[in-house]
C-alpha cells in the first residue's frame, strides 16, 4: 500500500507571539518549529498501517526551505521518501493555497491512502484535507480514531461531539484527517536518524500560485473577556489569597 | 443574500444552528435578507421552529439520501441549492459535521472559506471576520477574496442563540430538491464507548489537569489537589491522548462540556477546544506558568507560576 501522509511545519508550542511591523502576521525570524502534532499522530499510523500491510510512507509537505526540518524529522522516525513541493510564499500559506501547491505532484504519485492531521496547530483552519480530497477526487473522512484496511475497502472511527463515534466504510484510494491521541507516538532513534540522510527528499516547484483565499488584515493578542485577577507574591502567600477570595469574593468554597 | 445552513439531528435542531442566525443577523445591513435552510428527512418540525425566528424565508431539503449525514451527499446537496440560491454568505455551525464536509464543499464551489469565526465586523468596506490562531494566542481579523458566496462556519458559542429575533410572523416554509447524489462513505450507526462511570457536568467544582503537569506521577498532584477542593479530576485532551487519565474525563469539544461552580485549571493553556468545553464555568481559576497563556483571558482569578510550587501550598492552605 502507498501511504502519503501531509505533514506541517509550525512555531512550537513553547514560541510567545511577536508581531511583525505592520500586525498583519507573526515576526518569523524570532520562531522556532516543530512537526505539527496532529500530523505527527497521522504518520505514525501510516508507520503502523505499513509495518501491517506493507508499502511505502512518502510524506509529503508544502513550504519553504525551512520545512526539510520536519520532513528529515519524519524520515527518521521511519517514512521511506519525501515530496517537497518548495516555495518561499507558501510559508505563511492558507489551507486552501497549501492544498492547491501540494495537489498536483500527490495526484501524479496515485496514493491508496492519503493521511494528514484534523487541523494545524498555527492557523487551525481545518480545511485542507477537505479540500486536497476534492481536487485529488478521493473521499473523505475527518477526525479518525480508528483506521482498519481490508484489501481495497477502508473501515474507519470517526469521533463525533460529546464523546460519540461512528463507524464508516469507503473504498480506496481516500483521504483521512487523523485526530490526536489515536496511537502512541514513536520518536526517532539514532539509527533513524542516520538512515533518514539518504533517504530521497523530491523537491518540486509549486504550480503557479493559487490566490490566496484569505487575507489577515489584522493580527492582534486576544480581548480579555473579563477582568481576571491575577494574584502575585510566594506561593504561600497566592495560595492563601486565592482560598481567601474564593471563598469570601466567589463564594466558590 | 445571506443563507444560514441548520444543523439538525433525527428531526431535533442543533442550539448552534440559533447562534449562526444571531450572527448572520450583523451581516444583514450589508449582504441583505436571511434564508435558512435545513436538510434531512422528516425535517418539518425543525424548519417550522426556523420559521419562528426574523428570516425571509426557510428552505427546507427533505430527501431520504439525506436522512443520516454522509460528507459526499452534504457537499452535493448543499452545493446544489447554493447554486439555486446564490447567497452572498454562507454561514455554518462549527460543528463536527460541518468540520466533515465544509472544505470539500468550498473546493467544489471554488470559493473562500473561513472557519472557526469568533465575530463578524461588518462596518467597514469588506466585512471581516475575526478568528483565533496559533493556539488561540492570536487573534486574526480576515478578509476574504475571491467571488461569492463566501463561506463563514461560526464558532460554538461566539454568538447567543436566545439574541435571535423572532418575526412578527411565521417565515414563509418552501421546499426546495437538491440532488444528494450518491455517496462513496458509507455510515454507521452513532454509538458511545462504555458509558462514562463520571458525569462531569453534575460536578459543582472541578480540578482540570493540562499539559504543564509534565509526566503521568505528577498527575496525582491532581488528584491531590481535586481532593482538596472537594473537586471532581478532569483534564484537556493531550492528557486523556497520553493515557494518563481516561478519555471520560476530558473537557472540551471532543468531551464533555461542563459548567460548575468552580473550575480550576492547572498547566491548561487554554486551546479553543478546551475552552468551549468549560467557559461556562461560573468562577474560573487559572494556574499556568505563562502569564501569556489563553486561559488567563477567561479566568476570574489566575496565578502565573510554577504550579509544583502553587497546588502543594493550595493543598496546604485548603486543609487547614
Amino acid at each position: 500500500m502507498k501511504i502519503a501522509v501531509c505533514i506541517k511545519q509550525v512555531p512550537t508550542r513553547e514560541w510567545q507571539p511577536r508581531l511583525n511591523d505592520d500586525k498583519t502576521w507573526i515576526r518569523e525570524q524570532d520562531v522556532s518549529y516543530e512537526m505539527n502534532e496532529p500530523d505527527a499522530y497521522a504518520l505514525e499510523e501510516a508507520l503502523r498501517l505499513r509495518e501491517k500491510h506493507g508499502g511505502e510512507v512518502v510524506v509529503c509537505s508544502a513550504g519553504p526551505v525551512r520545512v526539510q526540518q520536519v520532513i528529515r524529522e519524519a524520515l527518521a522516525r521511519g517514512a521511506d521518501r519525501a515530496l517537497h513541493v518548495e516555495d518561499e510564499a507558501l510559508g505563511a500559506a492558507d489551507a486552501f493555497t497549501a492544498a492547491t501547491a501540494l495537489a498536483p505532484a500527490m495526484a501524479e504519485e496515485k496514493f491508496d491512502l492519503i493521511l494528514t492531521g484534523l487541523q494545524s496547530d498555527d492557523q487551525g483552519h481545518a480545511q485542507f484535507g477537505g479540500v486536497l480530497a476534492e481536487k485529488l477526487g478521493v473521499p473523505h473522512s475527518t477526525i479518525i480514531m480508528e483506521v482498519i484496511v481490508d484489501g481495497a475497502a477502508l473501515k474507519v472511527k470517526r469521533e463525533l461531539e460529546g464523546g460519540w463515534f461512528q463507524h464508516l466504510s469507503m473504498p480506496l484510494p481516500a483521504l483521512l484527517t487523523i485526530q490526536s491521541g489515536i496511537n502512541q507516538l514513536r520518536y526517532a532513534t539514532l539509527k533513524g536518524i542516520m538512515a533518514a540522510k539518504k533517504k530521497e527528499i523530491r523537491k518540486v516547484a509549486a504550480p503557479a500560485a493559487a490566490a490566496p483565499r484569505q487575507k489577515v488584515v489584522a493580527l492582534y493578542l486576544p480581548q480579555k473577556s473579563k477582568q481576571t485577577v491575577m494574584i502575585g507574591g510566594s506561593a504561600a502567600d497566592a495560595a492563601k489569597e486565592l482560598v481567601q477570595r474564593l471563598r469570601e469574593e466567589a463564594r466558590a468554597l | 443574500m445571506i443563507l444560514v445552513i441548520a444543523e439538525q439531528k433525527d428531526g431535533k435542531l442543533n442550539r448552534a444552528s440559533w447562534e449562526v442566525l444571531a450572527a448572520a443577523s450583523q451581516l444583514a445591513a450589508k449582504a441583505g435578507p436571511v434564508k435558512v435552510a435545513v436538510f434531512g428527512q422528516n425535517v418539518a418540525a425543525a424548519a417550522a421552529e426556523l420559521a419562528a425566528a426574523a428570516v425571509d424565508e426557510v428552505l427546507v431539503v427533505d430527501d431520504a439520501a439525506l436522512a443520516s449525514y454522509t460528507p459526499d451527499r452534504f457537499v452535493n446537496a448543499i452545493a446544489a441549492l447554493i447554486g439555486q440560491v446564490t447567497p452572498d454568505y454562507v454561514l455554518l455551525p462549527h460543528t463536527y459535521q460541518t468540520r466533515d464536509f465544509v472544505p470539500t464543499l468550498a473546493a467544489r464551489l471554488d470559493r473562500a472559506l473561513v472557519t472557526d469565526v469568533v465575530a463578524i465586523k461588518a462596518d467597514g468596506a469588506a466585512a471581516r471576520f475575526a478568528r483565533p490562531m496559533f493556539q488561540g494566542k492570536l487573534v486574526a481579523d480576515v478578509e476574504l477574496q475571491g467571488p461569492a458566496p463566501h463561506l463563514v462556519s461560526m464558532q460554538i458559542g461566539a454568538y447567543r442563540a436566545d439574541a435571535v429575533e423572532k418575526g412578527s410572523a411565521p417565515a414563509k416554509v418552501t421546499a426546495v430538491s437538491a440532488a444528494a447524489g450518491d455517496s462513496r462513505q458509507a455510515t454507521e450507526a452513532p454509538f458511545q464507548e462504555a458509558k462514562a462511570a463520571v458525569d462531569l457536568s453534575q460536578a459543582e467544582r472541578i480540578v482540570a489537569v493540562g499539559r504543564g503537569i509534565k509526566q503521568q506521577e505528577n498527575v496525582q498532584l491532581a488528584e491531590k489537589l481535586a481532593a482538596a477542593f472537594g473537586a471532581e479530576l478532569a483534564a484537556s485532551r493531550p492528557i486523556c491522548d497520553n493515557g494518563w487519565l481516561p478519555m471520560e474525563r476530558q473537557i472540551g469539544s471532543s468531551g464533555q462540556t461542563v459548567a460548575p461552580k468552580l473550575y480550576v485549571a492547572i498547566g491548561i493553556s487554554g486551546a479553543i477546544q478546551h475552552l468551549v468545553g468549560m467557559k461556562g464555568s461560573r468562577t474560573i481559576v487559572a494556574i499556568n506558568k505563562d502569564a501569556e497563556a489563553p486561559i488567563f483571558e477567561i479566568a476570574d482569578y489566575g496565578i502565573a507560576g510554577d504550579l509544583f510550587e502553587i497546588a502543594p501550598a493550595l493543598i496546604a492552605e485548603l486543609q487547614k
